[in-house]
């Protein structure tokens, strides 16, 4: 890994850890991001980490660039030796694979895609030397998920696999986007997974779709009534698959209030984490289920 | 007192200065594309700079005020007319009760910017009342104006017409309009001749121009340099591990046709970036048109502070010569 900083015009600082995604990347990119803020430098307006990197948003006539960017950089040194670990939440979010509506979608959109004549979830088995659409869904929820950044559009969270380098589950974003994707479509595109917030363009391939809002501007929803966005990066999520009937019952208790998610704390280390994946991973599904 | 609007014009929305401090969330800062233009309309009618009004693109709406005020149109040249009536542009305008404003064709620039005393008081919504249609924050239910919406306004004891800018204290696009850009983020992904070829081409504004970003074509194709593409990126060499992109920000996806974030910017995302529009030229991508010729100008970070202090200085005399 090799920080790297780039002016982005004369009010962003662009701060790249690595190039490429890993868990140490990402730590190391929200350790920065959490000294910055508590540094709480005078002319600093905006700071958002993202999956390997992050950007710091200032006001040149309260700081002057190169001030800014050796602070960062001196923070860099010191987050370095901060300790690899959250505390923080893993979230339950249901998720009906194969549903009707980002099939019709994306059937809709077949001259955009790689291979028009399969689905977007047989194309994904394939590229991951699956032989079926089920084992690629059964190993899409199989490990839980962390969210390494939130962002594109209102409250999209990026999702990263909690497994080894060997198991990420890998996919190509569309030959060219859609102009239309379902709101709640659970998508995937190179190693990340999403969960689209609202209707609009994508370019992720398209799984399924979840009955569980997660952005909700008229605040309606009972468990987003204290702020619209449900997600913050370091949530951790665990699919889980559902039917029809479970995600129209979703969709009605959402209506009444009725429904809340699973969550449950957790404290997450990453040491712990490389040198055991399972046992982690064990660990971290029962908390959320209590066994 | 409210606006009652008659026709919306083509999308005009309710904008202020936008709503700062979400963009780690996907909430984009927002607020009018042509900031100047926004706060000199409010300086003429009397307002705060940063009170609401309209920015209408393209096309004026046809709007009956409900009581007296003062009304003003800055940004692009459209003539104004007041029950039919010409009127001047950049001026603080009386408007009684049951008259109506509207607009004759746009010459010149792409987003008028429609001020009324008082200003246009919605409800604001993470602190701003502007409108972000994608996350149906703002505006009137999150959305555009339509006809029959009738839009409250703020109390006002201030506004006094008359008051005008002259055109030298206004910024002008010229042909072909210059965009001075920083070159960075993902710069060295381009060869030496793509990055020549990049500020020596002229470029025009494509269709696809709107409130999230700006597209460019005409110019040569970028060559990337080659290299093997990092775990996570995706395949295609315009590719990054998905990261935040900056307002002003210029990605080029494929390497054909760039495009640069406005105030609308999506949050993040795959695709990387050459280098940003500096702030003080971000106001100007607010009025281009379709196929608007353009060409990108490197600068370093001391052009760029220069340039934004030129620009406040321009503000600066604008409010001097409305005190």
């Amino acid at each position: 890994m090799k920080t790297r900083y780039s002016f982005g015009g004369d009010e962003h600082i662009f701060v790249e850890v690595d190039e490429e995604m890993s868990l140490d990347a990402f730590f190391k990119s929200l350790s920065m991001t959490n000294a910055v803020r508590d540094a709480d430098i005078a002319g600093v307006t905006e700071i958002c980490p993202a999956n390997a990197s992050l950007q710091v948003k200032f006001d040149p006539d309260r700081i002057k660039p190169d001030d800014l960017l050796a602070e960062l950089k001196s923070l860099e040194t010191a987050s370095e030796s901060a300790e690899k670990q959250i505390a923080t939440r893993i979230v339950e979010i249901p998720v009906y694979y194969q549903d009707p509506w980002t099939h019709e979608t994306l059937m809709r959109f077949r001259e955009r895609h790689q291979d028009p004549n399969a689905t977007d979830l047989d194309f994904a088995a394939r590229v991951n030397g699956m032989a079926t659409a089920e084992d690629f869904i059964a190993a899409h929820h199989g490990a839980p998920w962390f969210v390494s950044m939130v962002g594109f559009v209102s409250g999209l969270p990026f999702l990263y696999q909690l497994v080894d380098r060997e198991r990420q589950l890998e996919v190509p974003k569309y030959l060219r986007p859609r102009t239309d994707t379902p709101k709640l479509t659970v998508g995937h595109g190179g190693c990340f997974g999403c969960i689209y917030s609202v209707r609009g363009a994508g370019g992720y391939q398209m799984f399924g779709i979840t009955p569980m809002p997660i952005y909700d501007p008229t605040q309606t929803v009972s468990y987003l009534s204290d702020f619209m966005v449900f997600f913050k990066p370091g949530d951790i999520v665990k699919w889980k698959p559902i039917g029809r009937d479970e995600h129209d019952q979703i969709e009605k208790d959402v209506e009444t209030g009725a429904f809340a998610p699973l969550i449950r704390n957790v404290t997450f280390n990453l040491a712990d984490f490389n040198s055991d994946i399972d046992g982690t991973n064990k660990k971290l599904t029962e908390t959320l289920y209590g066994s | 007192m409210a606006l009652k609007i008659i026709q919306p014009g083509l999308l005009t929305t309710i904008q202020d200065l936008g709503r700062p401090g979400y963009f780690h969330l996907g909430i984009p800062i927002g607020g009018a594309m042509d900031r100047m233009a926004m706060r000199t309309a409010n300086l003429l009618v009397g307002n705060d700079e940063g009170a609401a009004g309209l920015e209408a693109v393209f096309m004026g709406p046809e709007i009956e005020f409900t009581a007296d005020a003062v009304v003003a149109v800055t940004g692009a040249d459209i003539p104004v007319l007041i029950d039919g009536e010409e009127q001047a542009g950049w001026t603080g305008l009386p408007i009684k009760a049951g008259q109506r404003l509207s607009f004759g064709y746009l010459s010149e620039g792409a987003r008028a910017y429609i001020v009324v005393s008082g200003g246009i008081d919605t409800p604001p919504m993470l602190g701003s009342r502007s409108t972000y249609a994608i996350g149906a924050l703002g505006g009137v239910d999150g959305r555009a104006i339509q006809a029959g919406d009738e839009l409250p306004v703020g109390l006002s004891d201030t506004g006094k017409a008359g008051a005008s800018v002259p055109t030298q204290l206004r910024r002008h696009l010229g042909s072909p309009t210059e965009l001075r850009v920083m070159p960075g983020l993902y710069w060295h992904r381009i060869t030496e001749k793509a990055q020549n070829s990049f500020f020596a081409d002229e470029w025009k504004v494509a269709p696809e121009a709107d409130r999230m970003g700006y597209r460019f074509r005409g110019g040569q194709p970028l060559e990337f340099v080659e290299r093997q593409q990092p775990f996570g990126a995706g395949s295609d060499p315009s590719n990054i591990v998905d990261g935040c992109y900056p307002y002003g920000s210029i990605q080029v996806p494929g390497g054909t046709e760039p495009i640069v974030l406005h105030r609308d910017a999506v949050s993040g995302g795959g695709y990387f970036m050459i280098g940003t529009v500096i702030s003080a030229d971000m106001d100007l991508i607010g009025q281009l048109q379709p196929h608007k010729p353009v060409s990108f100008v490197k600068v370093d970070m001391a052009t760029a502070l220069q340039a934004r202090a030129d620009r406040a200085a321009l503000m600066a005399g604008i409010r001097d010569h409305l005190a």
